[in-house]
């Protein structure tokens, strides 16, 4: 069954054709670009690409796997609606899955997900053998790292760990890789569940703030 | 070259996800999610409230107007969508999603300005617009004057507002007379109730010297602050305020220069047809004042119905649906939403 991935979470604009397998997840193609500001502009182009490359018309696709995110709200809405319409084009599935849960995914022991949710602060979850104990949640460098050392984490996955000292060694992807992410939802796409809607996981309430207005606090 | 395209135009430059369908110059679907009801108790729009909106509503929009019109995606002939000006983060959602509605269905993707798809919506309404025209776009966004000379190709902005735009002066003198949002039409309710030569308030930019330099510009800070001084005092004396007056004079002041710049840019490039889109082309008494100014010099105003003056998805579907008769050149899917769109853009 073949799948496009898309994940807009974090700096990486990530598109793949991924291909189910009964014994596994095989990435036909993909393309990651990094450039936080350009999401909108990337993400389209490059499932063009990566369709064109794995000669896959957008007929023959089974489903969409889409990345909800915690991230970036402006970046993260580019992905979900970008995922949603294009289940909606081709009357498919589309599934969902945490992104901090593909930088946790297939890692042992006791692991620290972290990317960069900007207002110097971190979109986190903790992993243990790949399954999520703790988070997702946004929170202080200074938290995360509390938080990860008393849960016994040994390292720490994502950029959001590169970015601030954690305490921790970085191990494991910088972002959410698209075979992690077909991975995560590859029972689902198999057992042919239902659709879901593409939620993100924003976190953190909206900015009252309007055109023009001086934004009165970094707090929420 | 297609005489009739079926075209779908995604409109979410501002708070209303609009999705609408478009044979040629037959409007079959107008579907509009809203969401300035979470908006109201701030008083204008919330850029981030808007965003979550517009990715909520994006599919279940899109779906009902395709339903509406009795077609599929698979039917289009090309997805246009408003690619700027207005709130970029709003404008994001709805450029990637027609990205992907063209792209999964195969078809060209027109990525268009949102002033010229106000222009374009009264050909849904008139048929094909005589060019060139002049077009008045007023809103809480926007307060242009514009010369069309193609609407599938060039568009001359005369002038514009140099402060607030019309509408957010609406707004502003609504809330100063706890009349509810957006502001537009309550006053225009509470006018017909009033007397328009009550209170003389101020018409910006009509003076000699004005009409030397911004000739075609508007300015709508000084009414706003006019308005507000006047119903101090007269809070301060403890008398009551008469709104119905208030609002009455103050919508003449705002109707007036918009119709006195709009039929002077007429007259003065020649042009016998003046179209006015916008929210505020909703108001009342807008439409009455400049048709009956436009009568004396045999210029023909063109408005399209209130529901169509608003933002929607159907100007955007009317200006693709245009665009594509005129075989123009489709926007490549790096499309980058442009907050602020020049004018002269018509499409990118
Ligand atoms: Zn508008």
């Amino acid at each position: 069954m073949l799948v496009v991935v898309v994940d807009s979470a974090t700096p990486a604009v990530t598109a793949a054709v991924a291909a189910l397998r009964p014994d596994g997840v095989e990435i036909v193609a993909q393309q990651v670009s990094v450039d936080a500001r350009a999401h909108g502009e990337l993400l389209a182009p490059g499932i063009q690409s990566v369709l064109a490359a794995a000669g896959v018309k957008p007929g023959e696709l089974a489903a969409i796997v889409a990345g909800l995110g915690p991230g970036p709200f402006t970046g993260l809405r580019v992905g979900l609606v970008t995922a949603a319409a294009f289940g909606q084009s081709l009357d498919i599935p589309t599934y969902g899955v945490c992104s901090l849960d593909a930088l946790g995914w297939g890692q042992p022991g006791t692991v620290l997900a972290a990317t960069d949710a900007r207002r110097k602060e971190l979109y986190w979850a903790l992993y243990a053998d790949g399954e999520r104990i703790a988070g997702p949640s946004v929170d202080r460098p200074d938290e995360v790292a509390a938080r990860a050392t008393a849960a016994g984490a040994q390292r720490a996955a994502g950029e959001g760990a590169e970015k601030y000292p954690l305490g921790l060694p970085a191990a494991g992807p910088r972002y959410p890789e698209p075979a992690a992410l077909a991975a995560l939802a590859a029972e689902r796409v198999r057992g042919r569940a239902p659709s879901e809607p593409l939620t993100p996981l924003y976190l953190r309430r909206p900015d009252a703030t309007l055109p023009g207005q001086q934004r009165k606090s970094v707090l929420q | 070259m297609k005489t009739e395209p079926l075209v779908l135009g995604i409109e979410t430059s501002c708070d209303e996800t609009g999705v609408g369908i478009v044979r040629g110059h037959t409007l079959l679907a107008d579907a509009v999610a809203s969401s300035v009801d979470e908006h109201a108790r701030f008083g204008g729009v919330v850029p981030e409230v808007a965003s979550r909106a517009h990715l909520e509503a994006m599919v279940p929009t899109v779906q009902r107007a395709l339903d509406t019109a009795g077609v599929t995606l698979a039917d289009v002939d090309a997805i246009a969508v408003t690619a700027g000006p207005g709130l970029a983060g709003a404008l994001l959602v709805g450029v990637a999603a027609a990205k992907a509605y063209a792209l999964a269905a195969d078809k060209p993707l027109y990525g268009v300005n949102h002033l010229a798809a106000h222009v374009a919506v009264d050909t849904l309404e008139h048929g094909p617009l005589p060019e060139p025209a002049i077009a008045l776009l007023v809103s809480g966004g926007h307060s242009s004057l514009l010369r069309v000379d193609d609407l599938a190709g060039e568009v001359e902005p005369l002038g514009s507002t140099i402060d607030d735009a019309a509408g957010e002066a609406f707004d502003k003198v609504a809330r100063l007379l706890g009349l509810p949002f957006p502001g537009g039409p309550p006053i225009d309710r509470e006018a017909r109730a009033g007397d328009p030569a009550a209170i003389s308030f101020p018409r910006g930019l009509t003076g000699p010297r004005d009409l030397e330099r911004h000739r075609f510009d508007f300015s709508f800070s000084g009414l706003k602050t006019a308005v507000a001084r006047w119903v101090e005092a007269r809070q301060r004396a403890g008398e009551p305020v008469p709104v119905a007056d208030v609002a009455a004079s103050f919508q003449e002041a705002v109707c007036d220069v918009l119709a006195a710049k709009a039929v002077d840019a007429c007259r003065t490039h020649g042009v016998e047809t003046l179209v006015i889109g916008g929210g505020v082309a909703a108001n009342s008494r807008l439409r009455a004042v400049a048709e009956e100014r436009a009568a004396k010099y045999g210029i023909t105003v063109r408005v399209p119905r209130p529901k169509l003056c608003t933002d929607n998805g159907a100007m955007v579907a009317a200006l693709g649906s245009h665009l594509v008769a005129a075989d123009a050149r489709p926007s490549a899917l790096d499309l980058p939403a442009d907050s602020a769109m020049p004018l002269t853009v018509v499409t990118v």
